[in-house]
Order: structure tokens, then sequence, then C-alpha cells
């Protein structure tokens, strides 16, 4: 497509470089420089997307990021495959290059014929909130018929339909002085921050080039200069100053706690060679010591009918498509306005050649020096004018205006033919970063706005977002934020506006659309509803007509929509409440918040000393926590279950190894090491031998189990202690908190040596033979070396600290060694082993081992609800010790009851059945639902050493119940069984001992 | 109250709905009120209409300090579920499905209840014992929940990545088909409008300051910003406020107040056909009538009123909607806020009356209290009605924290091993 | 994400703390002498105020100490952080509400 529109000179566009992009499979052409939306304006039109709920047609509304309508799906290199298209971005930023896809979204077949519209002619019927009553009969047609129907409705584009292969960035940083925003007021601040050549200043602007509003002014002088010279001077002095970040392309989009700042920088998408590896977008987090917030201010559109016809655009946008880009948006304009800014748009229009007539809704006695600067330019100028009704579908034809009457009536009609019309409502200064910090905002009647009012951080507002219009005094402004002073000569700005809510009009007001939120499609008769409803506050009014919470945030909208409220309930403004701005101020991309953390980089993969050798002999993995354990070692041909049947079996008639490294261990040291663990675990350890081991009990203060471990100790004054793999750091977290805050007196340190040491676990009668000639400075015979001790010496010539216990109920050794030489004692460990047979098993065959001994596993046959007394542990209590965590909480009333839970062993009628864990006991499976529950199968495996299935439960009073038949829950009914003890596997002779 | 129908609607359609009524009034507060509800949110507001319906008490008023349905209410991700563990909850969270499927007639107010079906992914053997747990106790307690296989869970969950990729995989999962969504505002203004219609006051923008008692120390009645209001009982389902409240009648209660944050991504044509929450990764999603992902984040680890948390609980909680549903990477986050949560000792609600004659209170919700608004309004009416717990709200006393016979699903689940 | 002023290391994200809920709750002495209320207090109920809210931090990725803050719940204002043992700072100038003197009052 050619570009007619394109103004033959000027404009900050760079046009040695060409480019074309694809807009519904046409070809728009353009320059570098130049967003989506300069090029289609450039090649004539104005159509760029269909409406949410009506399927109007829209065009553009902004040249900024708040645009509301021209929405579009961007496959941002279609060159590369699928998974580089994104839905929803606004053609007004997408900054344009070669070989972008662009499609406008919502409309079926196309986007000139969209079958959709059929929803504007029935809009008399959907209006805010129609959904709220109807659509409720029959009761099953909600979910099969109107729900899908509405659903397909909604939405806007299309979500990705693969995975994206763009990798994003993170990156912390800290600044001395963050500025938001790179118009006057933010250049002006960075420049004035960083003056002292020290402070560390970062300058983030959304957009790609500095400068802000001087973009769009052709006629400014600031100094003498004109404006666009003046930007690149400030931004050639900011660039050479080593004490300051330039960050183009970069979003300020969330305040959060304590002056941390999130923003996203667009890296990749920009770039006409796509770097291979390079971040497509990158989210900053910035603590800030200080923030100057220099975000400029949104113009609002004049709400009248039809004002949302494609060639209807903000007034500041037109002048900067004139301006920036060296577009025309039409031939024909009307500036439509209610304040002095847009007559700028109208001027420069003039001088693009544009035929320019002005619609000015205030007298011309309430008009500044603009009036008569229009009228010298030329420019007819309709003072005391109201803008009735917009003529054209797809595009403006022309403005039906009337004066106003003395008393508000609506005089004499008169058409005004144009393709285009440039509105302006006033201006909003943008203070959502403010709110965002948590300042109160401030109503301002003189300038119609609420402005930044007393901080919560430290932060400061300036230029346009702080109600400040005029060029000087917004450079000067910026200066005072940044802590110095700056007095400029600028020209005049045209500023002041009427605030007008909805433009009078004489037609039925039943009738008319006039759009308040456009992408939302709420139009002032939605509002009047709303609050002829009792939807009064405008938290309200906004969830029950969806005002201001589409894409855009109601960027543009949500000032009409608040005075309209106002107006209606002839309440001051500020009594109808803003809404609280939160972040994001623009919408983020998930990607760029989730920078890296995906796939192994979600979470680190925990890996023991042994986990090499264990993918190495073909070892299925299980996660356990952030550890990944190996489950079994299938040989060939094996499965699952035949795998974990012959590690069984090897345990328990030869030896197997296995690696029990992720057991958490912390070392408990000092002249107060045994008060502590009297005080944190349930048992006595004063009397522990040095060398001794015990098994340990942990309550948390509630009185519940919350840790077991093997405790050894290794000298009078120090205690090595083990904990599950899942409790490793809640335990050591759980000790430091009593150490520091209880009992700062007691003369304890604690370290945990989880990473330090690695174990593995020799288990079988021959362990000991498998063991024994590695070992040095250990008398490993039975009398010096009993079960249940521990002895320090040396393994294949490492320091060890060698436990003799077991968790299998077979004789076992668990040998500590300093983790970096784990490898090679388990290799030489193996080697040797190869003479029993030795077998590698995995969690799997440990978790049956155990239970055929009865032995629990924290966290499986305990749920956080359990005492010790319900998992068959109260003789590890100590009824001696006047007081250890947990134990005021075991005499409360319901700890005291008899019919509690408690550890049990089940086991099924038919001896080949194993039970599913987490399964129910039930007394008697015919009872009505809801039926009573006896308890719950927390552990349950086919035991090849039993010859059968078996499985531990927690059944209510269920010592007392053995040898009692219950029935067990099954995915299709009920099984029969019976209540055992829970040790299911008797040894022939004492082997732990042998 | 005018009917809302299709019939109503089209009739207004050619007046330009000029004839719509307010949905509740504005009423100045009475001198007295049988009971006072301190709290205008789903709950309280639930509660007053169940007084009015099923117990017949009309001299209501809900007093609410800032606009109804502006707290949680307006601030949940609309997720309804009753799958919880043990029996009370069970049937506490039941009784509010039993309500939840009929609640849009019995209002006549569309609230969108949908039952898309709430799937809660396993990545780990603790998991899945814990779901399938879950599963049995609910069947025999009545409530749907089913255990699926991993190429189950894709078949019902397209989006979801089942693949071995990922840093925890898929192992299954529990569905109940029964739970869904709602739309949360309407749930307010649904009660709001059925209970006003039956002539209980609604009192916004005023706070309660204070209470006043008899001699025998029982309830006499609220201080407010608007005067004192005589009553002779008085409900506070003031949510992540009742510590503030109930410290103004002189009381300290078992919870404490955290930032819980959730976001929406923007809207997209329907993409994600459930609801799919994982605890083991911390994420909840579904997609809105309207086209958004609506994304449940986590809570911050302190204290705060601030309804704003901070941005790593918001990232984390897109590494793992991202890391299951890598489709979603490019999708953008368009709105996040915080609600205000009051969280107990074993994570399950207080419905229990205190140490103050004919004072009640209903609290405690954490972050699941949406999908129990119409059991919670419904056994809180009868309390405030008969003076006596309901039967489903018996174990939910404050008193369970002196016998600990607590009720802790969150511990049921938790990882240790 | 907070800024929270170790005492022992200084200015560090909240992302090294982990926070331990309110402060200046002592464990009893001789829990046994507790009825099960008292017992139920010192557990489980706690002051939850909006406003000032003393507090307990543990600069877990960094020294591992833990100390005190008093912080305001409503800005998430960091009044003074304190170590451990010491008393509760007056915090009179800080311009915040505190609930606990506002209901002594």
């Amino acid at each position: 497509m050619s570009q007619p529109f394109r103004i033959q000179s000027g404009g900050h566009i760079d046009r040695s470089k060409p480019i074309s992009v694809s807009f519904n499979g046409k070809t728009l052409n353009g320059y570098r420089g130049d967003t989506v939306a300069s090029m289609l304006l450039a090649s004539g039109s104005h159509l760029a997307g269909r409406s949410f709920k009506y399927h109007r047609p829209r065009g553009i509304l902004s040249h900024g990021s708040d645009e509301p309508n021209a929405l579009l799906s961007v496959d941002w290199r279609p060159e590369k495959g699928k998974g580089r298209r994104d839905p929803n971005n606004r053609a007004s930023v997408v900054e344009a290059r070669n070989g972008l896809k662009t499609e406008t979204q919502n409309h079926w077949p196309s986007l000139e014929r969209d079958v959709g519209a059929l929803n504007d002619i029935l809009s008399p019927v959907f209006v805010a909130g129609f959904y709220y009553k109807t659509f409720m009969w029959p009761r099953s047609a909600w979910e099969k018929v109107y729900e899908p129907v509405i659903r397909r409705a909604a939405g806007l584009g299309e979500a990705p339909e693969v995975a994206d292969p763009d990798r994003y960035a993170n990156r912390h940083a800290y600044a001395d002085i963050l500025v938001v925003g790179a118009g006057p007021a933010g250049l002006s601040a960075a420049l004035a921050a960083s003056e002292d050549g020290s402070s560390r200043v970062l300058l983030a602007d959304e957009g790609f080039l500095f400068g802000g509003a001087l973009l769009n002014d052709a006629t400014s002088t600031i100094d003498g200069k004109p404006a666009k010279a003046w930007v690149d001077e400030m931004v050639a002095t900011l660039d050479a100053r080593e004490n300051v970040v330039l960050l183009p392309r970069t979003t300020v989009f969330g305040y959060y706690n304590h002056n941390h700042v999130a923003m996203v920088e667009r890296v990749a998408d920009h770039r006409d060679d796509a770097l291979e590896g390079l971040a497509r977008e990158r989210l900053w987090q910035v603590r800030a010591g200080k923030v100057i917030i220099a975000a400029g201010s949104h113009e609002r559109p004049l709400v009248f009918e039809n004002n949302d016809r494609p060639g209807i655009m903000l007034a500041e946008s037109a002048r900067a498509f004139i301006n920036r880009y060296a577009v025309k948006p039409g031939n024909r304009m009307v500036v439509a306005t209610s304040g002095a800014s847009a007559y700028r748009t109208a001027l420069d229009a003039k001088a693009a050649g544009i035929a320019v007539t002005i619609v000015d809704i205030r007298l011309g006695e309430d008009c500044g020096t603009e009036l008569a600067e229009a009228r010298e330019a030329g420019i007819e100028v309709l003072t005391g004018h109201t803008v009735v009704k917009a003529l054209g579908k797809a595009r403006v034809t022309g403005l039906i205006v009337a004066p106003l009457g003395k008393t508000g009536g609506v005089g004499t009609r008169r058409t005004l033919e144009c393709d285009t019309v440039a509105m302006s409502g006033g201006w909003t200064p943008s203070v959502h970063l403010f709110s965002q910090s948590r300042g109160k905002l401030v109503f301002d009647a003189d300038i119609d706005a609420f402005l930044p009012g007393q901080s919560v951080q430290n932060e400061v507002s300036a230029g346009a977002c702080h109600g400040i219009y005029d060029l000087s005094a917004i450079i000067a402004d910026g200066a005072k934020a940044g802590g110095g002073s700056r007095e400029v000569t600028a020209s005049a700005t045209f500023t002041g506006f009427q605030p007008v809510r909805v433009l009078p009009t004489d037609e039925d007001p039943k009738k008319v659309k006039a759009f308040v939120d456009f992408q939302n499609d709420v139009t002032a008769k939605d509002i009047k509803l709303a609050v002829r409803e009792g939807f009064e506050s405008i938290e309200h009014v906004k969830r029950y007509t969806t005002t201001g919470m589409a894409t855009d945030q109601g960027k543009t909208s949500n000032m009409n929509a608040l005075g309209l409220v106002a107006g209606l309930l002839d309440r001051p403004l500020p009594a109808i409440g803003t809404t609280t701005f939160r972040p994001p101020y623009t919408p983020v991309t998930f990607g760029a918040l989730v920078g890296p953390s995906r796939e192994e980089r979600f979470e680190p993969v925990r890996k023991t000393a042994i986990d090499g050798w264990a993918e190495a002999q073909g070892a299925e993995f299980e996660p356990v926590g952030q550890w990944r354990r190996a489950h079994y070692f299938p040989r060939s041909g094996e499965d699952m279950h035949a795998a974990v049947n012959r590690e069984c079996k090897a345990v328990r008639t030869s030896v197997g190894i296995f690696d029990a490294s992720t057991l958490g261990k912390i070392e408990v040291v000092g002249p107060d090491a045994a008060e502590f663990m009297n005080r944190m675990y349930t048992n006595a350890w004063t009397k522990l031998k040095v060398g001794g081991c015990r098994y340990g009990l942990m309550l948390g203060e509630n009185g519940f189990v919350m840790d077991d471990g093997v405790v050894a100790r290794l000298a009078e004054d120090r205690f090595h202690v083990t904990t599950t793999t899942g409790g490793a750091a809640r335990v050591f977290q759980h000790m430091e908190d009593y150490l520091q805050t209880e009992w700062p007196d007691l003369d304890v340190f604690i370290t945990s040596i989880t990473e330090q040491y690695a174990v593995i676990a020799l288990q079988g009668p021959n362990a000991k033979k498998v063991l024994e000639p590695f070992v040095s400075d250990i008398d490993m015979s039975e009398d010096a070396f009993p079960h249940m001790s521990v002895r320090e010496g040396f393994i294949c010539g490492v320091p060890t600290r060698l436990f003799r216990v077991s968790f299998t109920g077979e004789a076992g050794f668990e040998v500590n060694v300093p983790a970096d030489y784990a490898a090679a004692v388990w290799k030489a460990l193996y080697e040797e082993g190869r003479k029993y047979d030795i077998t590698p098993y995995g969690t799997e065959t440990m978790h049956v081992l155990r239970c055929e001994m009865g032995f629990i596993i924290v966290g499986q046959e305990t749920d956080g609800t359990a005492t010790p007394d319900d998992v068959g542990l109260s003789g590890l209590v100590s009824k001696v010790k006047p007081d250890f965590v947990g134990k005021r909480s075991l005499s409360r009333p319901d700890i005291l009851r008899k019919d509690r839970k408690q550890l049990v062993g089940v086991l099924a009628k038919d001896p080949k059945e194993v039970l599913d864990e987490g399964a129910m006991v039930v007394d008697d499976p015919t009872a009505p639902v809801p039926m009573p529950i006896a308890g719950h199968v927390t552990s349950s495996y086919h035991s090849s050493n039993c010859g059968r299935s078996i499985a531990m439960a927690m059944v209510k009073g269920g010592r007392d119940r053995i040898g009692e038949t219950v029935w067990v829950t099954t995915p299709k009914g009920f099984t029969e069984a019976v209540i055992a003890t829970s040790v299911f596997y008797q040894h022939e002779k004492e082997s732990i001992d042998a | 109250m005018r009917r809302f129908s299709l019939a109503s609607l089209l009739q207004e359609s050619t007046k330009g709905h000029t004839g719509w009524e307010r949905q509740w009034r504005a009423p100045e507060p009475k001198k007295h009120y049988d009971v006072v509800i301190v709290g205008g949110g789903g709950h309280g507001l639930a509660t007053a209409y169940y007084l009015a319906t099923v117990h017949g008490v009309t001299n209501v008023a809900v007093i609410e300090k800032g606009w109804i349905g502006g707290g949680n209410t307006g601030r949940n991700t609309t997720i309804i579920r009753s799958n919880y563990l043990f029996d009370e909850s069970a049937a506490l969270y039941n009784h509010a499905m039993n309500l939840w499927e009929g609640l849009s007639q019995e209002l006549n107010y569309n609230i969108m209840f949908s039952q898309r079906g709430v799937l809660m992914l396993a990545h780990n053997h603790h998991d899945v014992v814990t779901f399938k747990r879950h599963v049995y106790a609910n069947r025999l307690n009545g409530v749907d929940n089913e255990w699926l296989t991993t190429e189950e869970c894709k078949a019902f969950c397209p989006p979801l990545d089942t693949s071995r990729n990922i840093r925890y995989p898929v192992m299954g999962g529990a569905l109940q088909r029964k739970g869904g969504t709602a739309r949360h505002d309407a749930v307010a203004w649904g009660y709001a409008r059925g209970a006003d219609a039956r002539g209980v006051d609604i009192i916004q923008n005023c706070e309660v300051t204070g209470l006043q008692r008899n001699a025998d120390g029982s309830v006499k009645a609220v201080e407010t910003t608007r005067g004192t209001i005589s009553c002779n009982k008085v409900g506070v389902v003031a949510a992540g406020h009742t510590g503030v409240v109930m410290g103004r009648f002189g009381l300290r209660m078992p919870v404490e107040s955290v930032p819980l944050q959730a976001l929406v991504s923007e809207p997209v044509k329907p993409v994600f056909p459930c609801v799919v929450m994982s605890n083991a990764v911390h994420a909840y999603i579904s997609q809105s009538d309207k086209g958004e992902l609506v994304i449940g984040a986590g809570t911050d680890q302190y204290n705060s009123y601030s309804q704003q948390g901070g941005i790593h609980v918001t990232n984390h909680t897109l590494d793992a909607i991202c890391e299951l549903f890598p489709q979603f990477t490019r999708m953008r986050m368009l709105r996040s806020w915080g609600g205000i949560v009051d969280v107990t000792p074993d994570r399950s609600p207080i419905l229990s009356k205190t140490p103050i004659k004919n004072l009640f209170v209903n609290c405690g919700w954490g972050t699941g209290g949406f999908k129990a608004t119409p059991g919670s309004g419904h056994v809180f009416a009868h309390m405030l009605a008969t003076g006596e717990p309901h039967r489903i709200n018996a174990p939910f006393s404050l008193d369970r924290f002196r016998t600990g016979t607590l009720i802790d699903e969150a511990a049921a689940a938790a990882v240790s091993h | 994400m907070l800024l929270l002023e170790c005492p022992y290391c200084g200015k560090r994200a909240e992302s090294e703390f982990h926070c331990g809920g309110e402060a200046h709750i002592a464990r009893p002495e001789t829990p046994a002498e507790l009825d099960d209320q008292a017992w139920a207090e010192y557990l489980y109920y706690r002051t939850n105020p909006k406003g000032l809210h003393a507090e307990r931090w543990q600069h877990r990725h960094g020294c591992g100490r833990w100390f005190n803050a008093l912080r305001d719940t409503v800005s998430d204002k960091v009044v003074e952080t304190y170590k451990m043992g010491e008393p509760r700072p007056d915090a009179s100038n800080a311009n915040i509400p505190d609930p606990a003197k506002v209901r002594s009052a």
C-alpha cells in the first residue's frame, strides 16, 4: 500500500529506512520510527479493530499506551516458525520494522464485515449488567448454552497456541534516583539529579524515543531552540554522564513497598536482527533511593453520540501523528474541544495542509489567547457549541454540531463534513504510580483532576502528572524534583479546559450511544443505569458496567466516568471516590515476570553425591521436596514391582546399599547441648552415653509430631542430629528460633551439615563384611560397636562418622562421609559388595522394608495432626522431664480423647491385594452416606519378604481393635481387611545384633 | 422487588431501561434492630438473606464500613469446590455447594455459577496419596471428587503440560466436576437485593467503633460512625478486619491478617476450560467469562492491612503458571491486586459464640472463603436466629483452640518426609 | 518487597528474611501451670493490630539472627528494627496509630 497520507517532510522518522509490515495480509509501508498505527494512517485507513461487546468498527484513538481500540495480534518473527505471536498489542506503540505480521482481532469473517456487529443492533438489550438479569432458565442452560456463547463472544485476541520459544531476563538494580518518564519534566529532573556526577540515576521511558510530548511538538521553542533540538541536547548531555543510565522502551509498571519499583524493558522485538540468545524482554527490579515520577498526563475523550467512529481520535494524538510521524490523519478535520491545548493541533493540522474547523464547547470569553491565534491563522472556530453526534460508520463522515443556549439548550444543528475528528475533553495527570506508592490523591477542582497528595514513600511527582501543564513550568518543576533548579524560556503553552462529562444533546438520551470506555463498550447510558440501580460508589459502577477494566485500565475513561457519576448523584467528585491504581501500569508479559525461572531453573534440583552413579546404573528417580532421589534400580526387563521385590529380598538375605544423603543433619554443640536437646525433643538425652545413638522424636509446640530421626552423641557437648529429608530446614530453623529467642542463655551452637555429609546405608546380614575391609581406627567388634551406636574413624582413608543403625530391621550401618569423597567410598563399597551380590536399592524399597518392621515415616503416617501416642510412640515421651516443646499441648482435652486415630496394621483378606494408600477404613460399607469413617490407610505395599501385601493405617481406637474385620475403600467399592499390629516381618533370629 | 427475567429485560429495552429500580435501598440506620451484622461482604449479606428467608428475622441491619462486596468478596479468584478432607470441612463446604447449585434462581440474580470442574494436580508421591485420601473420604461423605491419571488430566485441561520436561511433572489429579467459579460481585449484589427486598437495611459507609453491653455483659448496642444502634444480637463477619472489630469490642482473636494477591491476564478467546489448582507449585488458574485468565497468587509472609504485597509473590505464581502452561508465557498481566485475609492457626474458619453473650463471630476463612459464602451465611443465620450453632458449624468454634480439636486441612496436606 | 534493616548486617531485601509473627510473646516459664485457655492464648491468640506491630524477623539467608521490627501494618513502613531482648521502642514520634494505646485509652 502506498502512503498517500504521508507528509513529505519532517517528523522523527528515518526516511532512509523504508519498511513494510503485514496488516491483515496486506502490506503497509512506512519508515523506521513509525508505529503500526502511523503506518496504517499513512495508508489512509483508520479501521483497526472491533469493539469488545458490540463489535463496532474502531479506529485509532491515541498515539500512546493508553490506546483502547487498535489492538493487534502480532507475530514478531513469523520467519522463525510458530510461537512468537501474541494478542492485544496496541498498534500505537508497536514499533514497526520489516517482517512484522499483524492482524486485527475480535471479528468474523473479516474486519470489514463482522457478523458480531449484530450485537450493535441488539445493544438496547445488551446494557450494563444485562447478564445478571437473564440467562437463568432453565438452570442447566447457563453452562450448556448461554455461557459458551458469551465466552466465545467475549475475549479479544486469541491466546498463543504453543509454548513461547523466547527467553526473558531479570535484573536487580539500585538507583539513587529513578526518573520515570523522559518528557520535559523527566529530562530536566534527570539532569539536575545527576549533576553531582556521583548519584546513580536511571531514566526510563516507555517509548522508543525520549522527549515525551515534545516529540509531538513542531513549533515550541525552549531557550530559543526548537523543542526537539532541546531534547536531543538534553539526551546527549545525560548520555555522556557516567552516573546516568538511559532506558528507552522501558515501562515502569509497578511501585511496590519501600521504593521497590518494577519495570520491563523491551529488548528484542524492535530489532531487525533477531540475535540468538538475546532476551525478548527484561524485568528490572529497582530499589530506588528516591523516585521522580514524570509520567505525563492522558487526554480525555469527549463523550457524544458515536464518538467511537474510526477517524475520531484524541487531539494531542492527531498532533503526534502529524508532527512526529509526518502523517495526516485525514484531509478534513474537525477539532472538537473543551479546552485550549487542542488549538495547537488545529494550527499544526492547518499548517500540514489539512482543512480544519474548531468546535469549542467553551464560550469565546472563556477562551485564552488560543482563540485569537486560531482565528488569525484562518481557522473557523465555533465557540459555545456542542457536538450532537458523529456521522458515518466505518469512518467518520461528519459531525453534527449545535450552539448551546445560555440555559443549556441546544440550538440549531449544523453538519460539518469531515474525515477526521480531533477531540479533547481536557487532561488527566497520570497518577498511577503515585497511587501505587500508596500516596493519597487530592482533588484539585481548578484543573478538574486528582493530584498527588501526601507521599508515603520517598518519591515526588513532576510536570504534567503533577498538574503542571505550562512548558517552562514543567521544566522548572522537573529540575526542582531532581534537587536543582532550572529557569528556561519556552513558548507559551495553551492550557486550561472546561470539564465536561457528556456533551449536551437534544437527542433522546435513551437512544444515544456515547462511549465513556471505548474498549469495554461502556456508554454514558450504562453508567446512568448503574447509578439508577443503586450502584453509587465508583468501585460499584466500575464493576457493574466494567468501565475502566479493559486492557487500557481506563486511562482515557476514568475521569469521565467519575464525573458522570458525580453529576448524576449531584455530589462533589471526590465524594464518589477514585479507583485505587494497582500494578501494572500497562499489561506486562508473564514471561518477563517469570524471567529464567523455567523448568530446571523453576526450582533447583538438589542432587546427592551418588546421583551420577545412580543415573549411570539406570535408576528411576522420584522428586522428594527439591531433591531427586533414586526410586528403584530396574534391571533390564524389570518393572518397578519386580525391581522392588528383588531389592527387598536382597537386603534381608545379603546386603543392600542405599543413598541416604538427603537426610537432614544438624550438629548441636556446646556445654548446654544436652539440655537443649532435652527441651527440643520428647526424649531424655542427659543419660545418652558418648558414642551412643537414640531415636529422637520432635513435636511442634502444638503437640503434634513434627519430625524424627536418629541422634548420635559424639561427645559430651556434641550431638549429630538427623532429620527427615523434607524436615531438614524446618527443624534447623525451629531449633534456631528457640535457641535465639527463648533460651539465649543456653550455650549452644547449631550448624546444618546436611550438604557436608553424604550418607551411605549398608543394610543386611552381609553389611559388616562389605564394610569392614575399608574401616580403620574403629573397633568393629560386636561388643565394642553395638547396634545404636556411633564411632568416628576412617573409611577408605576418609574421615567418617559411622553409625550402626537400621531403618530396615537388618543389621546395618550408615556411613557419613564428607560429600566430596562419597562417590569414591560408594564405589569402593559397591565393588567389594559384589562378592555378596550387593544390591543398590531406592526409596521404594526403603519404604517397604521399614513398613515391614512397622517403622513410621513422618509425613506419611503422620499428617500434622498426629500425637506421639497416635503413632504408638508414647514410650519416647519422657514422663519425668518437666517441660519440652509440645509437652503442654499433649494434655489438652482433645489430645486425651480415647477414640483418637491410632497406628495399626491392616491386612487385606486377599494377600495379593495391595490396598490404596489414602484409602478410607470403615466398619460398615453399607451405611448410608455420609458414611462414618474409622480411619485411613497411610502406607501400603506388596512385601516379598512377607509374601503378601501389608499396610499401615490410622484407625480410631485401633490398638484395641486388633483382629477385627474392617472394610477399605477401593477405586470401585470396598474390600475386606483385618486390623493387625503394625509389625509385619519377624526375623527368625535377632539379626540386627548378628 | 422487580423480578429479573428475559421478559422484563426486553420490556425495559424498549424504554431505555429507565424502569429498573434500585437493587437495594440506602436507608438511614434505625434506632434498634434485632440483629446487626457487621460486614457487608458476601458472607454477611448471605447471613442477612437467610435470616430473613429461613428464619423470618427481617429487622436486621448489615453495617458496612465501605461499599458492599468491596473486600475479599470482590477480590478473590472465585473458585468454588467442596472436596475437603475432614468430615467437618466437607460438610460445611458441601452445604455451600448444594446452595450454590440453585442460587441464581433462588436470588433471581444470575451469579454465573459455572461448574467447570476443579482439578487439583499432584506432582509427587505425597500429593498422590493426599489427593487419593481426599477422593476416598469425599466419596464416603457424598462429595464428588475423582482421581484422574496424567493422561486424563491432559484430556480434561488441554493447555496443561503433562510432559516429563517440567520441573515437577504431573502425576495425576483430583477432579471435582461440580466445582467451578461464580461471578463474585453478583453474589454480593444478589444477596443484597434479596435481603433488602425482605426488609433488611443495608447501611454502607458506616463503621463500627464500639460495643455497648448490658449489666449482665450481653450485647446492648453497637456504636457506629452513624450513631449508636441498639440491638439484641451482633454477628461480626468482617474477614480481614475481624481482629480490628473484635479489638474494638475488647476481644483478642486467634486470627492474623495477611495480604493475598491475585491477578488477571488480558482477555482472550476461550482457551482454558476448567479450574486448575496446584498446591505443590502454588498456582490457581481459571478463565473468566470475560476471557481473562484469573490467577491466584500466594500470601505475603507478614501481617498487613495494606491490600498490597510484593512483586516476588506474583512472580513466583507466574513461574508456576508458565511452568504448567507454557503457552501462556506470552500472555500479559493486566491487573493485580491484594486482599486482606484472616488466617486462623488451623486455617479453618471460626463460626462461633464468643465470650460476650449475644456476640457471634464468623471469620478466619483465610484464602478460601468465597466458595463457602452461601453455606457460611446459611449456618451463621441459624446461629444468630437461635443462639446456638447449626450442626454443621458446631465444630468450628473458638473453643477448639482450647481443647485442641483443630480441623487442620493444611497440615494434613503438608509435605514432610 | 520490603527493605529491612538487620541490626547486624544492615539493609537487605525482604527475600533474605523470614517473618516469625508477633514479637514479645515469651514462652511461659512453666507451661504445665497454665490452664488450657491460657495455653491456647499463648499458642494462638494474636494482637493482629491495624497500625504499629512489633514482629519477629530472622535474617535467614544472611546472618541467621533473629531480631524484632516495629512496622505499620497499614503503610508497611518499618519504624525501627531492634535486637532480640531489647524493649519495644517508643514510636510516639512516628505519627502512626498504635492500636494498643488506642484500646487502653
